[in-house]
């Protein structure tokens, strides 16, 4: 049975006018010790998902699903006592800005322990002195130099970097055995972003915990997961094992995206970027989602959603799945010949 | 066109009252020189004085030592007036464009007021010369009446692009332009850039973090720590030989899709000194792998290196 298991996974923002599906049947699960990327333009619903899986997600947003377990636990509708018994346990996040999560009125031991407190084991819970050790030792672990010095600072006086080996201390602190890592290294400079990231990865394989890496930046993900789902405007449009989706991908996004990095077009003068913009709240199309901006699309396209279709684990949301070569299958040609005849 | 000799900035801080004043050398004594219609890529993390050289070289502040030629005239030395007229030779493009844009003028007022205020053209002209501008960044006309809230990330950025050419400058400081943008955005702004280049034959001064992106664009790099260049060399030798132990552990460092899972590589350790209180030395020796005691005392200078320039104390035993 999977850690996480998610099935048809919907976010909406309704206000009296509108509704605004932010996460639209989104299918997720992970194993144990499994690291899955998640890459998505901005707005492409990447965060909201996240916070959903925590619960955090308040009116009026609303989350749905057909099937939503963590480790045996149904999570929907679950109750907030319950949850807080999970999360923060469990399941841990870690957010973009390390500097804006840290509490600037209190030292790097008083956020520590304040977890410890309660989630923390029965010496933890009962004993101020444990919990000190033991904050003492997760910052050793997160390898902060002079982690004893480090324990009485405030958050103004730690770098980036620092800060956000904090907030990984500080997730894994409870042991979770799911850590969810949104943007984790954004904020932060290349060499520190390499350093972060090695140290995510070391403590993964050291607790087998399952990690969602949420980023937007995909050779991050190349170098780091073992699947990836690939968003765009809410929905999941391509999912597999990498590198095989990144190799051969599906589905004409994720194509388009590879394609659209510098790293992808080192002999050529231009890069080939995708023409448009991702769309906003109130601007979707008709049809498939990428219609508008897909180099593949035809009338059907403009027309019909397509499904998440394509064997198990490796899904594409496209009437025309790529094929090896990365050309458009199941009568593409011929709809695209019908089409010019007809025009 | 341009070219930087010992280029300086140094700002005096205050670090309370009872202490003295500290200094912190944003930038110390950077050369380079900048062909017309040729990209030179300013490549460094947070802290490494990439926008202090920008503030320089687009004439906001005065170097504090070191000589800037801009098309021959020194515009470190020359007086209020002199700046003046050739400010408009230089413009910049910056980072974020939601905030670089004012969000109470239109379009249109955006484009028109550098001319407004360096030219003399009538209203007319200025219309038409703003209009002529917005197709060639690839907007519509029907935006020209249009307030910046209304335009998404990389419109947003074409139309600081396009006020950025009013002026018909020759030189463009673009700082960090498309590390806001998503990547299908970003191909597209670093498109029209590399046209627009080609077109007007402007040359750019492009800052970035970005080396897959500089990789791409430029022409030369300039690899600077803590106010230093450590490298300068063109683009084809710095990706194919790295020569500073910091540049290799800048290419090292950044992600890559062909570099497939994850090795244990050479990263760095620790951050970026602070500015106020840099290393004795070699700004960089504390988390160079390579660092000998020489390292401690003895800054290295900019030398010429099998043709390139490095600065680095060790710089012939570590390329043989």
């Amino acid at each position: 049975m999977p850690l996480l298991d998610i099935a048809g996974l919907t976010v909406t923002f309704s206000t009296d006018a509108h509704q605004f599906i932010a996460v639209d049947d989104v299918d997720l699960t992970i194993d144990e010790g499994e690291v899955v990327g998640v890459v998505g333009e901005s707005g492409s619903g990447k965060s909201v998902m996240a916070l959903s899986l925590l619960g955090l997600i308040d009116f009026p947003g609303r989350v749905g699903a057909r099937r939503m377990t963590f480790a045996g636990h149904d999570l929907r509708g679950i109750g907030d006592c319950e949850r807080r018994d999970l999360v923060g346990k469990d399941i841990a996040m870690i957010f973009q800005d390390p500097l804006a999560s840290l509490d600037p009125c209190y030292t790097v031991e008083h956020q520590l322990m304040e977890a410890l407190a309660v989630h923390g084991t029965e010496r933890e819970r009962s004993s101020r002195v444990a919990r000190r050790t033991r904050a003492l030792e997760l910052l050793q672990q997160v390898e902060i130099p002079d982690a004893a010095a480090r324990l009485n600072a405030y958050p103004h006086q730690l770098s980036g970097g620092m800060a956000q080996r904090v907030m990984i201390a500080m997730a894994i602190s409870c042991q979770p055995r799911l850590l969810i890592a949104d943007e984790p290294t954004t904020a932060l400079d290349v060499t520190v972003q390499a350093q972060v990231l090695d140290l995510l990865l070391r403590i993964q394989r050291e607790t087998h915990m399952a990690l969602i890496l949420i980023t937007h930046d995909l050779a991050i993900v190349a170098e780091t997961a073992h699947r990836v789902i690939v968003m765009y405007a809410g929905q999941q449009v391509e999912t597999g094992p990498l590198p095989e989706v990144f190799e051969t991908p599906a589905h004409p996004y994720t194509q388009a995206l590879l394609a659209a990095l510098p790293e992808s077009s080192r002999d050529h003068a231009r890069l080939q970027a995708i023409p448009g913009v991702v769309p906003g709240a109130h601007d979707r199309p008709a049809g498939c989602l990428l219609s508008p901006r897909c180099r593949y699309a035809v009338a059907r396209c403009h027309r019909d959603e397509p499904a998440l279709l394509g064997p198990p684990g490796r899904g594409a949301r496209c009437h025309f799945r790529l094929d090896a070569q990365g050309h458009p299958t199941g009568g593409w040609a011929l709809e695209r010949r019908v089409e010019a005849i007809e025009t | 066109m341009l070219e930087a000799r010992d280029l300086a900035r140094h700002y005096a801080v205050s670090r309370g009252f009872f202490k003295h004043k500290g200094l912190v050398r944003a930038l110390d004594g950077v050369s380079f020189s900048l062909r017309e219609g040729k990209t030179l890529a300013v490549v460094g993390e947070s802290g490494c004085g990439k926008s202090t050289l920008a503030r320089q070289v687009t004439m906001i502040e005065r170097p504090t030592s070191g000589s800037l030629l801009l098309d021959g005239n020194d515009v470190a030395h020359a007086d209020v007036a002199a700046r003046k007229k050739l400010r408009p030779r230089v413009q910049m493009v910056f980072q974020n464009p939601y905030a670089s844009l004012n969000p109470r003028k239109t379009v249109g007022t955006l484009l028109e007021e550098p001319l407004a205020i360096n030219g003399t053209q009538p209203r007319r002209a200025r219309r038409d010369a703003g209009l002529a501008m917005l197709a060639k960044v690839g907007l519509r006309p029907e935006h020209y009446r249009r307030y910046p809230h209304m335009f998404s990330g990389g419109q947003r950025q074409r139309i600081a692009v396009a006020r950025a050419l009013m002026l018909d400058p020759r030189l463009v400081v673009a700082d960090e332009p498309v590390s806001a943008l998503d990547v299908s955005i970003q191909a597209q702004v670093l498109n029209l850039l590399m046209d627009l280049q080609q077109e007007m034959g402007i040359a750019y001064l492009f800052i970035s973090h970005n080396l897959q992106v500089v990789r791409h664009i430029a022409n030369d790099v300039l690899v600077m720590y803590l106010g230093r260049a450590v490298e300068y060399a063109p683009k084809d030798d710095v990706f194919a030989r790295p020569a500073h132990p910091y540049t290799r552990a800048l290419l090292a460092s950044t992600p890559s899709l062909a570099a497939g899972r994850r090795r244990t590589r050479i990263t760095l350790t620790g951050d970026l000194p602070s500015p106020l209180d840099p290393p004795s030395g070699c700004a960089f020796h504390k988390r160079c792998p390579h660092a000998v005691a020489r390292c401690a005392i003895e800054v290295p200078l900019l030398s010429t290196f099998r043709g390139i320039r490095v600065a680095c104390h060790r710089v012939a035993e570590l390329n043989p």
